[in-house]
């Protein structure tokens, strides 16, 4: 199965800055489907972003992040070739997680 | 799939701009190994509930901090004056203040005005994109901690049609 996260992570001097863009509906609860009935709300509470075994970024979100996530920040200390490892839990219990490599 | 055949760059940035992702495909560029292993997963007893589930700013504000706010003009919040499309508004928050905690951001007429909070470790950049849905026009407040103190900057985003299906 593909992944949900993709993320794009690049060293420039001691920054690195990080894209991400998970797949993930970010149902508010408040939105009806074509029967009128109300869908549930699903959304990702929080999202890690680790480097070297710390937390570098983390996300908490509610139902009003958009649907398919983007986040963008940097951190400081990576050099290209590390790993950047992203993981997400929703408010159901699902979860992904993936290890990128930073360019 | 065939309406978004060829032309690499101009295909990969409608991905990121629209968050449709097709399985097959690629071209965001990165490399990665997916596992779905959730013992080293992102931690939910983290999420701040009470404050999310807050229907008014102040209150949700206080469960988040448990402090005062004070308005500050070394934030800088990046929203657009209209949002023709209230289900995805691009929000970019920075600061120079110092010693930045975290970045959170509240939109005052929706539902939950507590939308999303980002934590950062000392020495990080204190700035954050995102993209956020809003059930009306509205103010939006950007909340900087820093130094043990939160700070605020607020802007008005017109909506046309709002993102919370009302």
């Amino acid at each position: 199965m593909a992944s949900t996260i993709r993320v794009r992570a690049v060293a420039s001097g001691e920054m690195t800055e990080v894209q991400s863009l998970i797949q993930h509906p970010m149902d508010s609860g408040f939105v009806k489907d074509a029967k009128g009935d109300l869908i549930p709300p699903h959304y990702i509470e929080v999202v890690e972003f680790e480097h070297r075994g710390k937390t570098v970024f983390t996300a908490l979100w509610g139902p009003a992040v958009s649907k398919d996530p983007y986040v963008k920040f940097s951190f400081k200390g990576a050099q290209k070739g590390d790993d950047l490892k992203v993981s997400w839990v929703d408010n159901k219990g699902a979860t992904d997680s993936l290890v990128a490599k930073i360019g | 799939m065939s309406k978004q055949a060829g032309r690499g760059p101009d295909r990969t940035r409608r991905l990121i701009i629209k968050g449709t992702v097709a399985s097959g495909l690629t071209g965001f560029g990165f490399a990665g190994t997916s596992f779905l292993t959730p013992a080293q997963a992102a931690d939910a007893a983290l999420w701040p509930k009470d404050a999310f589930q807050q229907k008014v700013q102040d209150e949700a504000i206080k469960l988040l901090y448990g402090k005062a706010v004070e308005e500050s003009d070394k934030i800088k919040l990046d929203a657009p004056e209209i949002a023709e499309n209230g289900a995805v508004v691009p929000i970019t928050i920075s600061s120079t203040l110092a010693d930045v905690a975290s970045i959170s951001i509240i939109v005052t007429e929706n539902p939950f005005p507590l939308v999303a909070s980002y934590k950062m470790p000392a020495g990080a950049q204190a700035m954050v994109g995102s993209r956020v849905k809003m059930a009306k026009t509205s103010k939006v407040m950007a909340l900087v901690e820093s130094g043990g103190k939160i700070y605020s900057a607020t802007k008005e985003v017109k909506v046309t049609v709002g993102g919370c299906g009302g």
